[in-house]
């Protein structure tokens, strides 16, 4: 196959590149949901006090101290 | 059809938990059709056959189309979403646009990429500022990593949303200037060589694993993007219950 | 809003204002050049007008940042938000100052620039033109830059990177029409226009960018 490095090493760094959005998305998911686990253990409830997450305002919701 | 779907339904999903809910129920189905469509994909663009003036270089064209095309649309889904920050105040538009900033960014480097190794054996050189599409795909990725960077700049999640959604908006309504002067420049300085390809001779042949891989980059872009979306939402929970916790500990203290 | 711009303009033009600063710096980058490219005189005038352009550009970055941020730490962008007028309007008078101060230096100052560069009279006057038809698009792009940035405490740099590739068609019809002053099959007013009708346009996007960016940065 002519110019086969030039295919390959696109279909390469392709391959790569997904693979690295793949595990950064899915590493970043698990650590978060981490989080989130410890802080439950520690006793920290949400204010619904539910154990699924409900509010809707949580996201980012302003709660200055 | 998913992003759509997330669309229309965006007045349902008032509730993020009930995006949770839907994007847990949703990226099983979506990552198998996409893993499928890969396959099918890869194989036919291996299988058919080089065209008779690029070699087999035309197969780099199954990955570097694609994601071309995602680098496009994937601002232009941000775009959307900005405006839903900005004129709906809606959360989740805000978890969109800041969720899908990196992976535009990556798509568009990845088309950035696998261009310049098209070029090189096509045209004889890896990069060449003689391309309109080249250099205005270049720019785009410049805008990218700059909303990156705001977005990591400032620390108030909501608010960074919005400035952001600003930019993104008066960047979207650029887009179409920086291509045309892009494109008048070259006419201007580039008058011996016309290196563009006049667009390769969509032959039936080479159609179907472009669009089979077309799909494909589509679907794994959204399903990437509702899973990044919910890492953003739980980051922000995160953010949020630490915020709570230090404030009863504060309370603790004081009584 | 007279008031306002006079205001502005006073405080660009009195000390540590900036406006000397952004044309040292021009001048400064300008005369860098040669030292970096050497001084043949010939290739020093055929990249005159860009690098006079790109001069330009960068130095009109410079004052940005402080476009609303000193607003911001004396509290009369506060006043601004909660008055009667249309806030765009005041943006709109605030970019004028900004450019009475900081854009028609730059561009007073390209002719002495241009001779450093041995360009001709031909190639001084048409990079002037430009130059003060350009210009104020620079400032109204860099009005939603420093807007967007004006909450945090080092925006500087970030303002530049994040308007800098949004004022690449500015620069490339800008110097398009330089040159095609000089050179002769190239006409000149068809980039000419167009730079007028970015300017135009950013006239209206930039102000409208910049106070909606200013209505969400405040809270």
């Amino acid at each position: 196959m002519k110019y086969a490095f030039y295919v390959f090493t696109s279909y390469g760094v392709a391959g790569v590149m997904t693979l690295c959005l793949i595990a950064w998305v899915w590493l970043d998911g698990r650590a978060r949901r981490q989080e989130l686990a410890e802080l439950e253990a520690s006793g920290f409830r949400r204010r619904s006090s539910r154990p699924a997450p409900e509010t809707p305002d949580e996201m980012g919701g302003e709660t200055t101290a | 059809m998913t992003e759509s779907l997330a669309i229309t339904k965006l007045s349902d999903l008032a509730n993020p938990t009930r995006f949770m809910a839907l994007v847990a129920r949703l990226v099983p189905w979506l990552a198998a059709i996409t893993a499928l469509l890969f396959a099918v994909g890869l194989y036919l663009s291996f299988k058919t056959e080089g065209d008779y003036q690029q070699g087999d270089t035309v197969r780099i064209m199954y990955v570097h189309v694609p994601a071309a095309w995602l680098a496009m649309m994937c601002y232009t889904i941000m775009a959307l979403s900005a405006i839903g920050t900005l004129v709906w105040r809606h959360p989740l538009a805000d978890v969109s646009h800041k969720a899908a900033a990196p992976l535009g960014a990556a798509f568009t480097l990845l088309a950035l990429i696998t261009g310049s190794l098209w070029g090189k054996p096509m045209w004889g050189t890896w990069w060449t500022w003689g391309d309109a599409r080249l250099t205005s795909v270049f720019i785009l990725f410049l805008m990218y990593l700059g909303l990156i960077a705001l977005n990591r700049a400032i620390d108030d999640p909501s608010r960074a949303a919005r400035v952001a959604a600003v930019l993104i908006l008066v960047g979207f309504v650029n887009i179409p200037i920086i291509k045309f002067s892009v494109e008048w420049w070259n006419t201007l300085h580039q008058k011996s060589s016309v290196l563009r390809l006049d667009g390769p001779t969509i032959d039936p042949e080479f159609l179907r694993p472009l669009l089979v891989m077309a799909l494909a980059f589509t679907l794994l872009f959204f399903t990437l993007h509702l899973l990044a979306m919910r890492n953003e939402i739980l980051r922000r929970r995160v953010a949020a219950q630490r915020r709570m916790s230090a404030r009863i500990a504060s309370r603790g203290d004081a009584a | 809003m007279i008031a306002l711009l006079s205001r502005d303009l006073k405080l660009s033009v009195r000390a540590g204002g900036g406006a000397l600063i952004g044309v040292l710096f021009f001048t400064a980058v300008v005369a860098v050049i040669p030292f970096g490219v050497g001084p043949d005189l010939n290739l020093l005038a055929r990249i005159g007008p860009a690098i006079v352009w790109i001069g330009a550009l960068l130095s009109s970055l410079l004052g940005l940042d402080r476009m609303f941020q000193t607003d911001r730490e004396d509290g009369s962008l506060d006043l601004m938000l909660m008055q009667e007028h249309p806030l765009v309007l005041t943006v709109l008078i605030k970019c004028l100052a900004h450019w009475l101060g900081h854009g028609l230096p730059l561009v007073i100052a390209s002719p002495l620039l241009g001779l450093f560069m041995n360009m001709d009279e031909v190639a001084i006057g048409a990079t002037m033109a430009t130059l003060l038809v350009g210009t104020p698009a620079l400032t109204f792009i860099g009005a939603v830059g420093a807007a967007v940035a004006v909450a945090l405490p080092r925006g500087g740099l970030l303002v530049s990177i994040l308007v800098l590739p949004l004022a690449i068609p500015v620069l490339i019809f800008g110097v398009s029409a330089a040159y095609a002053a000089v050179e002769e099959p190239a006409p000149f007013l068809p980039p000419f226009l167009i730079l007028i009708a970015i300017t135009m346009f950013f006239a209206v996007l930039g102000p409208l960018g910049a106070a909606l960016a200013l209505r969400n940065a405040d809270d």
